[in-house]
């Protein structure tokens, strides 16, 4: 593994002498997500930097390498009645634990249990200057300098090559059951801010088409007390359709030539937007899947009335920035930490903002 | 600028009773709850507003006067220690809560309301904010993120990072800048995770938006009481094993356990090498079944007395002694210092056996209280201040402590941050590669290191200098020299 890693360190080393940008490429399950690459801008595959470096249940931690297959890492703590309580998505089997970290995007059980930032205890990564690097650790609760792991997440490789991560990982519930409810969109997202505010043990929620569907998660004592307080019907194919939502096979996500991505307060009312809308996270996320053509300076404005952003997650972009612009003084902050990680702009540019 | 010039200006800014600057007024800040580190700062300011705290910041940026932020001072890293050359900017003033949104679980909060203040007001509707340091009913929000504090329900319920939706923060220029969102999410980098835990060193923070939970319906505590410690090791492992995530795990030690027994006879069995307390929440039948499994699993692993409380009073006084562990180490010994490693919990036995030798070695009692289910270790070394030599000997004690916890897989501070205590530690703990970025990304806020200069990040020289001092055991040859 040693010589990949020096192979990594030549390669980021020659970019920067002759400031030739690069895209750090995983499986590739996630191509599709973020700017378009520079013009000239050539890939480097890290997959090859794979494996489990550590892995203990009873210390409710795994560290892996980055180029470590998301499927295989799950497989290996499902051995374990583990998991990654995030749920990340893989869309597609190559994906890698790297890409789903750099990209940042977390699954249904986010709102509940927390996102991929929040199970992140530590990486190892090399920066823009072919410097090896480590941060956090594997234990718990750390609080040594600045929390550069969890600004890993999410940071679309634009701070360096993930090399290694240790993530918190949580024992699978005893039971899960899925509860469905045919209603309104309006009366389910009372629902499930109602949910939302009382001890129940609730893992997810998702409102498509006319139904309302709620996962519970915990002790069977938990989950059928639970079931008696909610009442509705129980879904038999819980399991394959948290599947779908999670890695976007459901049939909303079909065919779709535009999808945005909205991510609001969670009290958030209906959006009125042109097109169908999947709900998540107890109201907190909304996919919209529009009819027709509509002003992405519309679809922002009203995530931002709604105390949050639209991310236009795939489709034909005519010249529309995938990321929704941050502030001004925000942005020298990012280009100013970017130019501390990646003094001569070689690792994803544009990916993210087109100024770094 | 001159110092009766800069409280001039402050004086401009501020209404009289805002600016302190006669000794006797300086005097309660000159040390945080770490009281071996103390300094006058040149003045204190206590704003009221955010648009005062905005003027104060561009005063400071423009004459390049150090600022060092200040909650209620019950860290325990020296973070908010005062600046010789600096003044101390008190938040206690901004302790309003803006508002509680019950249906949305989150409540905006002005960085001086204090944290347990923060589920007294969301109780009515049910919730409550998570973390619970142990200093809660004194310690501020504002404080909490600085340090990114945890508490005893950490394991389940996280630290500050996983509970903080949002923060409007004031750059040194006195700019206002929103990271994170009332989304669960925002565009960008993760800064709210980067500022979180920055002690001050990156911005000053005025308002947090908190996520609250729901209370749970019910909750249950298990005491269980060894005549092994490694055997309490391994039945934390076990519990965790099962699958359960207990909401609180917390084992202490015999000494500890004494003197604990001693102040507020909590009911603990003084012959037990240690009692572990483990509790479980939720739903009134889960918790009943957790319990269950709790106390079947404790008893396999070797416990010689398992006792589930009998009702909320003896709950409460279960907790009672743990929660008194540090004032009864105080009445024990004039002084303590309170120490915050984390290690991976396979290594407990080792590691307080290690501990258990440096106490034979430095001839100074060390009591042990652990966050046991996410391996927070809090040795308590007990030693004298007025004995000559007894305070360098702790502190020399505790530095090698925490180089056990790094040679175990772990960090040099779990909770109580780096402040100005462990800066040597740094030293081992990073590569200069490491804390070169640290200092890069303090330079990407602050680029002229006006915000609480001199902490948490070791300067360069500083570790150089250490790396060629450090042969024999951490003894530095001239350890009364100031080292920067």
């Amino acid at each position: 593994m040693s010589s990949i890693l020096e192979s990594f360190a030549d390669a980021l080393r020659q970019a920067m002498e002759k400031s030739q940008p690069l895209y750090i490429r995983g499986g590739g399950s996630k191509y599709f997500y973020g700017n378009p690459l520079a013009e000239k801008t050539i890939p480097l595959d890290v997959t090859g930097y794979q494996g489990i470096v550590d892995y203990e249940p009873s210390e409710l931690a795994i560290t892996a390498r980055a180029g470590t297959s998301l499927q295989e890492l799950e497989n290996i703590l499902a051995q374990q009645g583990q998991m990654l309580a995030f749920e990340p998505p893989h869309f597609g089997k190559p994906a890698t634990l790297g890409g789903s970290i750099a990209s940042g995007l977390s699954g249904p059980r986010r709102a509940y249990a927390g996102a991929v930032r929040d199970f992140i205890l530590g990486v190892r990564l090399l920066d823009g200057q072919g410097r090896e690097m480590s941060f956090g650790g594997r234990v718990m609760k750390n609080v040594a300098g600045y929390d550069v792991s969890r600004l890993m997440a999410g940071s679309m490789g634009t701070l360096g090559i993930l090399l290694e991560a240790s993530l918190k990982v949580l024992p699978r519930p005893e039971m899960e059951r899925t509860l469905c409810f045919a209603t309104t969109m309006e009366r389910a997202l009372e629902w499930m801010r109602s949910y939302a505010t009382r001890p129940l043990p609730v893992s997810a929620t998702c409102f498509s088409d006319g139904r309302l569907y709620v996962r519970l998660s915990g002790m069977e004592a938990a989950v059928v007390a639970a079931q008696k307080q909610m009442g509705g019907d129980v879904e038999e194919n819980g399991e394959t359709f948290w599947e779908s939502i999670r890695h976007h096979t459901h049939t909303f996500f079909h065919g779709r030539p535009i999808l945005w991505r909205l991510s609001v307060k969670p009290t958030t009312a209906h959006l009125p937007l042109p097109g169908e809308q999947l709900i998540e996270w107890g109201g907190a996320l909304r996919w919209f899947a529009p009819a027709e053509a509509v002003a992405a300076n519309e679809v922002r404005r009203l995530a931002t009335a709604a105390g949050g952003h639209a991310t236009l997650f795939y489709g034909d972009r005519d010249g529309i920035l995938v990321f929704q612009p941050l502030s001004p003084v925000l942005l020298r902050i990012h280009q100013r930490l970017k130019q501390q990680f990646d003094p001569a702009g070689i690792l994803n540019p544009y990916r993210m903002y087109p100024e770094f | 600028m001159q110092r009766c010039e800069l409280i001039r200006q402050l004086l401009a800014i501020l209404p009289p009773d805002s600016v302190l600057y006669e000794t006797e007024d300086l005097r309660p800040y000159e040390c945080d709850a770490l009281s071996v580190y103390r300094q006058l700062p040149l003045a204190v300011v206590l704003p009221c507003t955010e648009a005062e705290i905005i003027e104060i910041l561009q005063l400071c940026h423009r004459e390049r006067v150090p600022v060092v932020a200040r909650g209620a001072g019950t860290g325990l890293s020296g973070g908010a220690l005062p600046h010789a050359q600096g003044i101390l900017l008190s938040l206690a003033r901004l302790n309003q809560i803006n508002e509680i949104d019950p249906l949305a679980c989150q409540a905006r909060v002005q960085p001086g309301v204090r944290n347990l203040a923060i589920s007294q007001a969301a109780s009515s509707y049910g919730l409550y904010y998570a973390p619970d340091p142990s200093s809660q009913i004194a310690c501020t929000i504002g404080g909490n993120v600085a340090e990114n504090s945890g508490g005893v329900h950490c394991l389940k319920y996280g630290l500050t990072v996983h509970n903080i939706l949002k923060l409007r923060v004031l750059t040194i220029e006195g700019d206002v800048i929103e990271v994170g969102a009332e989304a669960y999410d925002s565009p960008g980098y993760d800064l709210l995770a980067l500022l979180t835990g920055s002690e001050g060193m990156l911005g000053i923070t005025t308002e947090i938006t908190v996520r609250l939970l729901p209370k749970p319906e019910s909750a249950q505590l298990v005491m269980a009481t060894f005549s092994d410690l490694a055997k309490a090791g391994e039945a934390v492992a076990n519990v965790i094993q099962s699958g359960i995530i207990p909401a609180g795990m917390e084992l202490m030690d015999n000494l500890t356990i004494g003197a604990v027994e001693d102040f507020i006879q909590a009911g603990y069995d003084r012959q037990a090498a240690a009692i572990l307390l483990c509790e479980s929440d939720g739903m009134a039948a889960e918790v009943t079944t957790e319990i269950e499994k709790i106390e079947h699993i404790l008893r396999a692993s070797g416990a010689i007395k398992v006792e589930i409380a009998q009702d909320e009073a003896q709950r409460q006084l279960f907790w009672a002694g743990r929660k008194a562990a540090f004032p009864a180490a105080g009445r024990i010994s004039p002084d303590y210092y309170c120490m915050d490693g984390t290690i991976p919990r396979k290594h407990l036995a080792r590691v307080l056996s290690q501990i258990e030798r440096l106490s034979a070695e430095f001839n100074l009692r060390c009591m042990n209280v652990f966050h046991a289910g996410d391996g927070n270790l809090h040795p308590l070394i007990l030693y004298d201040a007025n004995e000559s030599g007894e305070l360098h000997k702790a502190e020399t004690f505790g530095a090698r402590i925490l180089e056990i916890c790094i040679a175990a897989g772990g960090t040099i501070t779990g909770e109580h941050g780096v402040g100005m205590e462990k800066l040597d530690q740094m030293c081992l703990q990073f590569s200069d590669a490491e804390r070169e970025l640290f200092l890069a990304i303090k330079a990407a806020f602050d680029p002229q290191a006006l915000l609480n200069p001199g902490k948490a990040i070791p300067s360069l020289h500083r570790c150089a200098e250490l790396g060629a001092m450090h042969v024999h055991h951490g003894q530095t040859s001239f350890p009364e020299l100031p080292r920067f």
